[in-house]
C-alpha cells in the first residue's frame, strides 16, 4: 500500500502554509515536525479533505493510485487518532468500535477480539469514560484501525499521555501499522516520536526537518 | 440541494410573516390621508401613554441588565452561583402572564405581604388603600418585567459567556491585582455584551409592548400604549381601528426610537468602560458590596417569583381565605372542579399547539445548524437581525396586519394556523437556545467518524444528534414555554375560537375570581415547568452509564 | 260571484291561522333538522365561571334535546366578537363566519345593527318567544331606546342595585345624595370601574339620572346644545366623590368582577352589580362574606337586558337560532334566576306559564342577600346608546389621565 502526495500545496492568503511531494510506502512511517501554528494541521486537512473556506489547495492525493482530491472524507479510507482520543461519550466501548466495523457478520465477536488483541478483554459493554488513559489510548487505535483504513494519520497522538504510557502505546500504534502494511504520516512537535518512528522527517513545507 | 437552501428558506418563513403584518396594519392607519393619525392625536392620554411605553420599557431594560451583569460579575463561578443557575430554567418557564398574577398577588394590598405583616406589625384589618398594583408611573410592571427578563438575559449571558475565556480573563485580572468585580466588567464585559446585544433589544422592544403583562400589572389612567391599542383594536367601530393601527406605527416609531436611544447609550459605555480599563483602578472594595447587592438583587427576585406562584397555588385551594389572615381556614378543590371542564381541553389544545410549533421549530433549527456545519455556512449579523425580527417588531404592531392576512386565507381560527403563527416566535428561541451547543461540539468527532467512513447522514443521527440529546430537549423545552405563553398571537389568529390555557387565564385575570385564576396560571406555569423537568431528567435517564455525558 | 268570492275570503281567513301555524311549525321543523349536528359557537364574556357553567349545562341541554353541540368561545370583552365579525366582513367573508351566537346588548348591538352586521329578524319566530313578558318587561324589546327589531332575542333581564357589607355599613344610603355623602365620609370604600367600562359607564347614567332635571330627556339622543349644561351637576358630583375613592380615584377596577372581588376582600364596603342575585349567588359558592346585603336607590335604578343575537355570516344560522330558543325554555330560565347558579332575572311572563313551569319559578330560594321584586324597585330604562358613548368619551377626557 502506497499513499502519495503529490506537489500537494495548500495557500492561505498569499501565505503557502503546505508544500509536499512526497510517497509514503506501506509500513513506513513519515514525520512532519513544526511547531505548532506552522501548518501541520492544515496539511492534515488537506489530506483527509476538510480543509475550510479560504484555504486553496493545489495537487493531488493518492491512496494505492486512487486519487482522493476530490473524494470525501468518509470514501478515502484514511484513519486518523487525534491527541484526544475523542472516544464518542455516549456509546460503550464496544458500540465504539461497532461504530468503525464495516457491516457483517460475528460483529459481537470480532469487537472481543479486538479488544482481547490489546489486552481489554471483556471491557465492551464499559463506559469509555471509566477507561484509564493508556485503555482509550488502545480503544481509539482499534476504532481508527476496525474501519480497515489503507492508511493512517496520527495528529500528535501521543502527546497528552505521560512518558512510560507514551512509549507503550507508540510501539503499539507502529507495531501495528508496520503488521498492516499501512503508510502512516505523523505529524508531532516532539522529537522524540520522530526517533521512534525511524522515517523521513519534514516540516509542512517539505524540507529537512533536521 | 433542499438542506443547503433551508437558512434563507427559515429566515423567509420567519421575516415573511412580521413583513406581510406590517402591511398589513400600515395599510389602515394611511388610508384616508392620515385620519387615524388625528384621531390618535385627539386623545388626550397619548403623551403620558407614550411615555409610559419608553419609560418603562428602558428602566426595566436597564434594570434587568444591570442586575444580570451585577449577578455575572459578583457571583460568577462561586457555587452560589451554580445554585442560581439551577433555578434560571424554572424561572424562565413562567409564562408572563402567570408571573404578573403571582406578582399581583404578592403585592397588592390585599396580597400575601400585606396579610403577612398584618394586623402584628401593621395594625392592618381591612387591606390599607394603597396605590400598589397599576400605579400611575408602571413601578408595578417594571417590577415584574424585570423579575421575568433577569432570567432571560442571565441564560442569555450564559451561554454565550464561554466565547469570552472568562476564567483565564478573570484570573490573570486578579493576578493583577484586580478585584472580581472590576475585572469582569472590564475584561470579560466588553465582549460579552456584543453577543447578547440582540436579546437585550428583544427585551427592550418587548418590555415597551408588552400587553397580558400590562393589563394586569401596568397603569390605567391611562394605559401603556400598547394596552390602549389592543383596546381600539377589539372596540366596535371600524374607526377605532384605524387609530389602533396608527397607534401602532406609533409605537413601532417609538421602539426604533428607544432602540437608537439605546445603540448610542451602549457606544457612550463603551467608551467609558474602555477609558476606565487603562486608569488601572484596581477597585477590590466594590466587591463586598457588589456580592451582597447581587444575592439581595437575585434573593428578592427569586423569591418574589416563586412566592407569587405559590400564592396562586395556595388560592386555587383555598377554602375561606379573608384578609388579614396570612393562610386559609381549609383546603377545597371545588375552584378545581368548577374548572375542570375548562381545564382539560385547555390544557390538551395548549399542549398540541406547543409541540406542533416546537417540533417544526426544533427540526428547522437542526436542519439550519447542519445545513451551516455541512456547507460551512456562517450567519451573517444581518440574517441574525432576520432571525431577531419576530422579537424586535412588537407583536401589537404586526399581529393585527397578519389577524387579516389568516382572515383572507380562511385560515383563522383554526389551530394550525396559530401553530404556524407560534412557529414565528418560537423558532428563533429554539434557534438561540440550541445553536451554541450545536456550535461549540468539537468537530473533530465529526472527522473522527468520517475517517471511519461514515456518511453525513449516519453522522448526523448517530453522533451529533445523541451528543446534543441534552441542548436540543432543553431548546425543545424553552420552545414549549415560549408557546405555551402566548396571548395575543392565540387571541387574534385563534379568533377567540382557540382557547389556550393562556388565553383563559388573561380571560378570566378581568373577572377577579383568584381561585379559578389560580388553577389556570398554576396550570399554565406546571406545563412548562414539566417540559424543563423533562429537558433535564430524559438526557440523565438515557446516559446514566455515561460518565462523559453526565453535564 | 260576489257572494262566492265572499265565502272563499271567508274560507280563507279561517284558514289562514291554521295554514300559518302549520308553515310556522314546518319551517322551525327544518331549523331543527338543519341544526342537529351543528357546532355552535357562542361567544360570550367568559369572566364568570358561573356563567361558563351555565353555558356549559345550557350546552348538554342542547346536545341532549336537539343534538346540537355548545362551544363557548370566552371574552375578555363582547368588542372582541364584534370586532371579528367586522374583519370578516372586511375580508370580504360573508358565508362561514367564526361567530354564531353573541351575547350581546346596547352599544355593540347597535353597532352592528346599523352596519348590517347581523342575521334576522328571528327573535319573534322562535317558538319560546310568546313566553316572554315585552309588555311588562319593556326592555326585552327596546335596547338602549333602540327596537330589537327581532335581530337578537333576550335571554335575561338585570338591574342595577348595591351591595353593602352589613357589618360596617349600618344604614346603608337610599338616595343619591346620602350616598355621595357617605363617600365622602368613608374615604377609599368606594368606587366604580372605569370607564368605558360597561357598568362604570351604567354607574355614570345612574348618577346622571339622579342629577338631571328631567329624565325624560335620556329617552333621546343627545343634544350638543344642552349636553354640557345637563350633565354639569354629574360632574360635580364626581369632582367631589373622586378624593374621597378608593385609591383616591387614581386608579380604577377594570370591571364588574375586579369590583366585586375588592368588595370580597373588604377594600371596599359599599359596591354594585348589574344583578340583583350576585350577591345571594356569590355568598353560596363561598366567595362573599354572609354579611352582604343589597340596596336600590329611591326613585329606582337602571335595568336592562340580555340578548343574544346571530351575526350576518354565521357559519351554523339554525342551531344559534335553536340555542336562542332554548334560552327562553322556562327550565332554563328558572335555572339562571336560581341564586345557586346565576340569580339572573327571567325574561318570561310568569304569569303565562304552564303551571308545572311556574312552579319552578315559586320553588326558587332567593337567597339572604337577594331583595325580593317587591323591594326592589322602579327600573329606569337604559339612556338612549348616544348618552353612554358620551359619557364614556367624556369621563377619559376628564378623569382618563392621572395627574
Amino acid at each position: 500500500m502506497t499513499l502519495v502526495l503529490e506537489n500537494l500545496t495548500v495557500d492561505h492568503g498569499d501565505r503557502r502554509l503546505v508544500s509536499l511531494d512526497l510517497r509514503i510506502e506501506g509500513g513506513e512511517i513519515t514525520t512532519l515536525m513544526a511547531p505548532s501554528g506552522s501548518g501541520k494541521s492544515t496539511a492534515l486537512n488537506a489530506i483527509i479533505g476538510t480543509l475550510p473556506q479560504g484555504f486553496a489547495r493545489s495537487g493531488r492525493v493518492l491512496l494505492n493510485g486512487r486519487d482522493l482530491t476530490r473524494l470525501p472524507t468518509r470514501l478515502r479510507r484514511i484513519g486518523l487518532l487525534f491527541q484526544d482520543d475523542l472516544l464518542f461519550p455516549h456509546l460503550s466501548v464496544g458500540g465504539n468500535l461497532g461504530f468503525a466495523l464495516p457491516s457483517g457478520p460475528d460483529r459481537t465477536k470480532r469487537i472481543a477480539a479486538a479488544l482481547a488483541s490489546v489486552g481489554l478483554d471483556g471491557y465492551a459493554p464499559r463506559d469509555p469514560a471509566t477507561l484509564s488513559g493508556g485503555e482509550r489510548a488502545r480503544v481509539a487505535l482499534l476504532r481508527c484501525l476496525l474501519a480497515e483504513p489503507e492508511a493512517l494519520l496520527l495528529d500528535e497522538p501521543f502527546s497528552r499521555l505521560d512518558a512510560a504510557l507514551r512509549d507503550r502505546t507508540r510501539s503499539l500504534v507502529f507495531d501495528r501499522a508496520r503488521n498492516l502494511g499501512l503508510p502512516v504520516l505523523l505529524v508531532t512537535h516532539d522529537a522524540q516520536d520522530a526517533d521512534a518512528a525511524g522515517g523521513p522527517v519534514l516540516t509542512p513545507l517539505g524540507l529537512p526537518a533536521r | 440541494m433542499i438542506l443547503r437552501a433551508l437558512p434563507r428558506l427559515t429566515l423567509a418563513l420567519m421575516a415573511g410573516p412580521v413583513l406581510a403584518g406590517l402591511a398589513g396594519t400600515a395599510y389602515p392607519a394611511l388610508r384616508d390621508g392620515a385620519r387615524a393619525f388625528r384621531d390618535l392625536a385627539a386623545w388626550t392620554g397619548l403623551p403620558r401613554a407614550a411615555a409610559l411605553s419608553l419609560g418603562t420599557g428602558l428602566a426595566s431594560t436597564a434594570l434587568s441588565l444591570f442586575l444580570c451583569t451585577l449577578v455575572l460579575a459578583a457571583l460568577h463561578g462561586t457555587p452560589t452561583f451554580a445554585r442560581i443557575r439551577s433555578l434560571l430554567a424554572p424561572l424562565l418557564a413562567v409564562p408572563h402572564a402567570a408571573a404578573a398574577l403571582g406578582i399581583a398577588f404578592l403585592i397588592a394590598p390585599s396580597g400575601w405581604i400585606a396579610r403577612a405583616l398584618s394586623p402584628w406589625a401593621t395594625g392592618w384589618t381591612a387591606p390599607p388603600d394603597l396605590l400598589i398594583l397599576n400605579d400611575p408611573y408602571g413601578l408595578s410592571l417594571t417590577l415584574g418585567l424585570v423579575a421575568k427578563e433577569v432570567p432571560f438575559l442571565l441564560l442569555m449571558a450564559l451561554s454565550s459567556i464561554n466565547q469570552t475565556d472568562p476564567d483565564r480573563r478573570l484570573t490573570t485580572a486578579a493576578t493583577l491585582g484586580y478585584g472580581r468585580v472590576a475585572a469582569f466588567v472590564l475584561t470579560v464585559f466588553p465582549t460579552l455584551y456584543p453577543l447578547i446585544r440582540l436579546p437585550v433589544y428583544a427585551v427592550l422592544a418587548y418590555a415597551m409592548t408588552v400587553v397580558d403583562m400590562a393589563l394586569i400589572l401596568g397603569p390605567t389612567l391611562p394605559p401603556t400604549l400598547s394596552q390602549q391599542i389592543a383596546a381600539w383594536q377589539m372596540a366596535p367601530s371600524l374607526t377605532k381601528q384605524g387609530t389602533a393601527a396608527a397607534g401602532a406605527i406609533l409605537q413601532l416609531g417609538l421602539v426604533l426610537v428607544a432602540l437608537a436611544l439605546w445603540r448610542a447609550v451602549e457606544v457612550g459605555a463603551r467608551r467609558f468602560l474602555t477609558r476606565q480599563a487603562a486608569l488601572g483602578h484596581r477597585a477590590a472594595g466594590a466587591d463586598l458590596p457588589s456580592r451582597l447587592l447581587a444575592l439581595l438583587a437575585a434573593g428578592t427576585l427569586g423569591f418574589g417569583l416563586f412566592a407569587g406562584l405559590a400564592a396562586l397555588a395556595l388560592w386555587s385551594v383555598a377554602a375561606d381565605w379573608r384578609f388579614p389572615e396570612a393562610f386559609p381556614h381549609g383546603i377545597s378543590l371545588s375552584a378545581w372542579a368548577i374548572a375542570s371542564p375548562d381545564l382539560l381541553p385547555a390544557t390538551a389544545l395548549t399542549l398540541g399547539i406547543a409541540l406542533a410549533a416546537t417540533f417544526a421549530a426544533a427540526m428547522l433549527t437542526l436542519a439550519c445548524l447542519e445545513a451551516e456545519t455541512r456547507f460551512g455556512l456562517t450567519a451573517t449579523p444581518r440574517a441574525m437581525l432576520l432571525l431577531y425580527l419576530p422579537l424586535l417588531v412588537p407583536q401589537i404592531v404586526f399581529l393585527p396586519g397578519l389577524q387579516t392576512l389568516a382572515l383572507t386565507m380562511q385560515i383563522q381560527g383554526t389551530w394550525p394556523a396559530v401553530a404556524a403563527v407560534h412557529l414565528v416566535f418560537v423558532l428563533p428561541y429554539v434557534f438561540l437556545s440550541l445553536a451554541p451547543a450545536y456550535r461549540t461540539l468539537d468537530p473533530r468527532y465529526a472527522t473522527t467518524a468520517r475517517a471511519l467512513g461514515a456518511t453525513e447522514a449516519r453522522v448526523f443521527w448517530r453522533l451529533r444528534l445523541p451528543l446534543l440529546l441534552a441542548p436540543v430537549l432543553t431548546a425543545s423545552a424553552v420552545g414549549m414555554a415560549v408557546s405555551i405563553g402566548q396571548y395575543l398571537p392565540t387571541l387574534l389568529v385563534g379568533g377567540g375560537r382557540v382557547t389556550t390555557l393562556t388565553t383563559e387565564a388573561v380571560a378570566l385575570s378581568s373577572g377577579g375570581n383568584r381561585r379559578v385564576i389560580g388553577t389556570f396560571a398554576l396550570l399554565q406555569l406546571l406545563l412548562p415547568a414539566l417540559c424543563f423537568w423533562l429537558a433535564i431528567a430524559l438526557p440523565r435517564m438515557v446516559w446514566r452509564n455515561r460518565r462523559g455525558m453526565q453535564t | 260571484m260576489q257572494r262566492r268570492d265572499f265565502g272563499r275570503l271567508l274560507a280563507g281567513l279561517a284558514l289562514t291561522p291554521a295554514l300559518a301555524g302549520k308553515t310556522f311549525a314546518a319551517e322551525w321543523d327544518s331549523i331543527l333538522a338543519a341544526a342537529r349536528g351543528q357546532t355552535v359557537y357562542w361567544h360570550a364574556w367568559g369572566g364568570d365561571p358561573k356563567i361558563n357553567a351555565f353555558i356549559a349545562w345550557v350546552g348538554e341541554q342542547a346536545q341532549d334535546r336537539y343534538g346540537v353541540t355548545l362551544e363557548q368561545v370566552k371574552l375578555a370583552a363582547t368588542t372582541e366578537a364584534v370586532a371579528r365579525v367586522q374583519s370578516e366582513q372586511a375580508a370580504g367573508q360573508t358565508t362561514g363566519g367564526a361567530v354564531d351566537l353573541i351575547w350581546i346588548n346596547g352599544e355593540n348591538f347597535a353597532a352592528m345593527k346599523s352596519a348590517g352586521l347581523l342575521f334576522g329578524p328571528f327573535a319573534e319566530s322562535l317558538p319560546n318567544w310568546p313566553l316572554v313578558d315585552t309588555t311588562g318587561k319593556p326592555a326585552t324589546v327596546t335596547d338602549f331606546t333602540l327596537p330589537t327589531d327581532g335581530f337578537e332575542s333576550p335571554w335575561a333581564m338585570a338591574q342595577l342595585v348595591f351591595e353593602y357589607d352589613s357589618v360596617s355599613v349600618k344604614e346603608p344610603p337610599q338616595t343619591l345624595d346620602a350616598l355621595g355623602e357617605w363617600i365622602v365620609a368613608n374615604p377609599g370604600r368606594f368606587t366604580y370601574p372605569q370607564p368605558p367600562d360597561y357598568l362604570g359607564t351604567t354607574f355614570l347614567k345612574q348618577v346622571l339620572y339622579g342629577t338631571i332635571p328631567d329624565p325624560a330627556l335620556l329617552q333621546k339622543p343627545v343634544e350638543d346644545a344642552t349636553y354640557t349644561d345637563l350633565t354639569a351637576p354629574l360632574w360635580a358630583f364626581l369632582d367631589r366623590i373622586h378624593p374621597a375613592l378608593w385609591r383616591q380615584g387614581r386608579a380604577f377596577p377594570a370591571n364588574e368582577p375586579a369590583l366585586g372581588q375588592l368588595l370580597a376582600d373588604g377594600e371596599i364596603l359599599i359596591s354594585f352589580a348589574f344583578n340583583p342575585g350576585r350577591a345571594s349567588a356569590e355568598i353560596a359558592a363561598g366567595n362573599l362574606t354572609d354579611t352582604i346585603r343589597t340596596f336600590t336607590l329611591q326613585g329606582g335604578t337602571i335595568g336592562n337586558a340580555s340578548f343574544v343575537a346571530i351575526p350576518f355570516n354565521a357559519a351554523h344560522r339554525e342551531g344559534a337560532q335553536v340555542i336562542a330558543n332554548l334560552l327562553l325554555d322556562p327550565e332554563v330560565q328558572a335555572r339562571a334566576q336560581d341564586p345557586a347558579i346565576l340569580g339572573f332575572q327571567t325574561v318570561l311572563n310568569l304569569q303565562a306559564l304552564a303551571p308545572a313551569d311556574k312552579s319552578r319559578f315559586d320553588a326558587l330560594d332567593l337567597g339572604v342577600a337577594t331583595l325580593p321584586p317587591d323591594r326592589l324597585g322602579p327600573v329606569l330604562l337604559e339612556p338612549h346608546a348616544s348618552w353612554m358613548t358620551r359619557l364614556s368619551d367624556d369621563w377619559v377626557k376628564r378623569f382618563g389621565v392621572a395627574e
